[in-house]
């Protein structure tokens, strides 16, 4: 439902996004993530049609911006960065506006406002003038706005910046229950965010691409993938060297100074949680914790997301 | 079209929500009226007509209608919710021409409430309300004209600042370039058929021509071109931008 093939924006000699291309299907939720300035906000833009882009194509369901762009447009719901509105209005008056330029009309119109306000629960502040609501309602009602004529393709910038973990956690279970019969492409740099409610994760770094898959292939990327953490109740001579002498174990560390706590460090990322259990359990010691990891995502980002600033220094 | 009467609504209700209209209606009448009696000499004159009000109105949208066009584009620049109106499925040119309308009609509104002078110079005498009624619509497409300058530049810049200061620049040499002073100054050395071009794009010859009660059509033809050519200018400077 979005298709972007080749998009490339310059401003001027700095190239802000270098040829990007991928496709977001029905039923996805699309977590793009990037350091500031990777570009994720300029794809966004090109995507909804407020930039121009350099070069490439934005497809929304079929419809070419460049060439459609009313058509295209009419499809998407889109919260720009940092959920911009106007502030002399109050959220009744902004969605009721935002409805008519939508064509909404008649029953479908006011059960599609009272519809969107109860999603984003900001039936109490309807009659407030914008500018003066908090930042966690400014950003509902930058959502409600987004959602109001439900959409097929939802383009997010940040939805969740400036909510408390209450909010937060509202509105990705309104992600959730959406994603069924849209394509939705949502920015953030919270990781967790991407376990949470994405079903696919896409990192870029300086306008490109440099991962693309679901949280669980980007967590195996990660050098903690299946990574043991060993801690035993007291101290005791040995344990390290055990370790290290057992089959499938690349590396052992200690994981803190107390010298009970160790990081298990498996070969070629295969799982080796059972393996270091039994041997606990032949020497007898008294195990306090043992957790393999998936992995994690934010060294994942980390490493991804700065090896090449490294290289170009 | 509907949609640009929704844009025109919210851009209309959006001055009443601040007190920048109230400001701005108290201003203009205020100031309208220290420059037609005092200035104007509108008792001293003993004519029964608006000539002495009319006459500033140049000079008084010089300063006041940049105060109303440096924020249609500046302040949608700054505060993002450009990002919002030209990704809704509306055209550009629809976006624009409704901000446009949206301020027009206020500034019409503003004009509107002069309506005292008229009822005034009414009652003592028996002035040609065919030139009053010309010398108001003629101020109203200047009006026009100074606002469709202040929309374009407004969209070069988010800072507001700087949009006032350039439309005033620009209105100016709108206004004056019909002057002796800078006529003089090109017929010394330009062929008459370039100071006739200049003398031709100054609001001053033009609206001086529709007070004394001549509506020539080309008078109103130049403020309503005008217009049109800043307005597409306008549109123009938006797609450029988003070009990047």
């Amino acid at each position: 439902m979005i298709e972007i093939q080749g998009l490339v924006k310059a401003f001027g000699p700095f190239v802000a996004v270098d040829g990007l291309a991928f496709t977001v299907r029905r039923g996805e939720v699309m977590g793009f993530l990037g350091p500031n300035g990777a570009g994720k906000s300029t794809t966004m833009k090109m995507i909804t049609g407020f930039l121009a882009p350099t070069a490439g194509r934005v497809f929304i369901c079929g419809h070419d911006m460049a060439r459609e762009p009313l058509a295209a447009k009419r499809r998407i719901g889109y919260l720009p960065e940092g959920a911009p509105a106007y502030p002399d209005m109050t959220p009744r008056s902004f969605l009721e506006f935002i409805a008519d330029i939508r064509d909404m009309k008649g029953m479908g119109r006011r059960g599609a406002i009272r519809n969107a306000i109860e999603k984003v629960e900001i039936g109490g502040v309807l009659d407030q003038p914008i500018e003066t609501l908090s930042k966690g309602f400014k950003r509902r009602v930058g959502i409600a706005q987004a959602i109001l004529h439900d959409p097929d393709v939802l383009i997010l910038d940040e939805p969740t910046d400036g909510l408390d973990p209450n909010q937060k956690h509202q509105v990705r279970g309104l992600i959730q229950a959406m994603a069924k019969n849209k394509a939705i492409i949502i920015s953030t740099h919270i990781l967790e965010e991407v376990d949470a409610v994405c079903s696919r994760a896409v990192i870029i770094d300086r306008g490109r691409i440099v991962a693309d898959g679901t949280p669980a292939e980007l967590e195996a990327m990660s050098r903690f993938h299946n990574c043991v953490t060993l801690r035993l109740a007291a101290a005791q001579p040995g344990v390290a060297d055990a370790l290290a002498g057992l089959a499938g174990v690349a590396r052992v560390e200690a994981a803190d100074e107390s010298g009970r706590a160790f990081l298990i460090y498996p070969e070629g990322g295969r799982p080796v949680v059972a393996e270091v259990g039994e041997l606990a359990r032949l020497n007898g010691w008294a195990v306090d914790r043992l957790v393999a990891e998936a992995g994690r995502l934010d060294e994942v980002f980390r490493r991804l997301t700065t090896s090449d600033t490294r290289d170009a220094i | 079209m509907n949609k640009i009467g929704t844009i025109f609504r919210r851009e209309f209700g959006g001055y009443f929500a601040t007190p920048l209209a109230y400001v701005f209606i108290v201003i203009f009448l205020f100031v309208t009226g220290i420059f037609t009696f005092y200035l104007g000499r509108f008792f001293e004159r003993g004519e029964a007509d608006l000539g002495s009000f009319f006459i500033f109105h140049p000079w008084l949208y010089l300063f006041l209608i940049p105060a109303i066009s440096m924020r249609l584009w500046a302040e949608e620049r700054k505060s993002g919710t450009i990002e919002l109106l030209l990704t809704l499925p509306i055209p550009l040119w629809a976006a624009v021409l409704a901000k446009f309308l949206a301020a027009w009609a206020f500034t019409g509104l503003a004009l509107a409430l002069t309506f005292p002078f008229w009822i005034t110079v009414n009652y003592l005498g028996n002035p040609d309300n065919g030139v009053i009624l010309a010398s108001y619509i003629g101020s109203l497409f200047m009006a026009g004209g100074y606002l469709a300058i202040g929309s374009c530049i407004s969209a070069v810049t988010r800072n507001q600042v700087i949009a006032f200061v350039l439309s005033v620049v620009v209105c100016f040499l709108f206004t004056v370039a019909g002057l002796p002073v800078v006529l003089g100054f090109f017929s010394a050395w330009a062929p008459q058929a370039l100071v006739d071009t200049i003398a031709s794009f100054s609001f001053l010859t033009h609206f001086t021509a529709i007070i004394r009660g001549v509506i020539d059509v080309r008078d109103v033809l130049y403020f309503a071109s005008l217009i049109v050519l800043w307005l597409a200018a306008n549109a123009i400077v938006i797609d450029v931008k988003k070009a990047g």
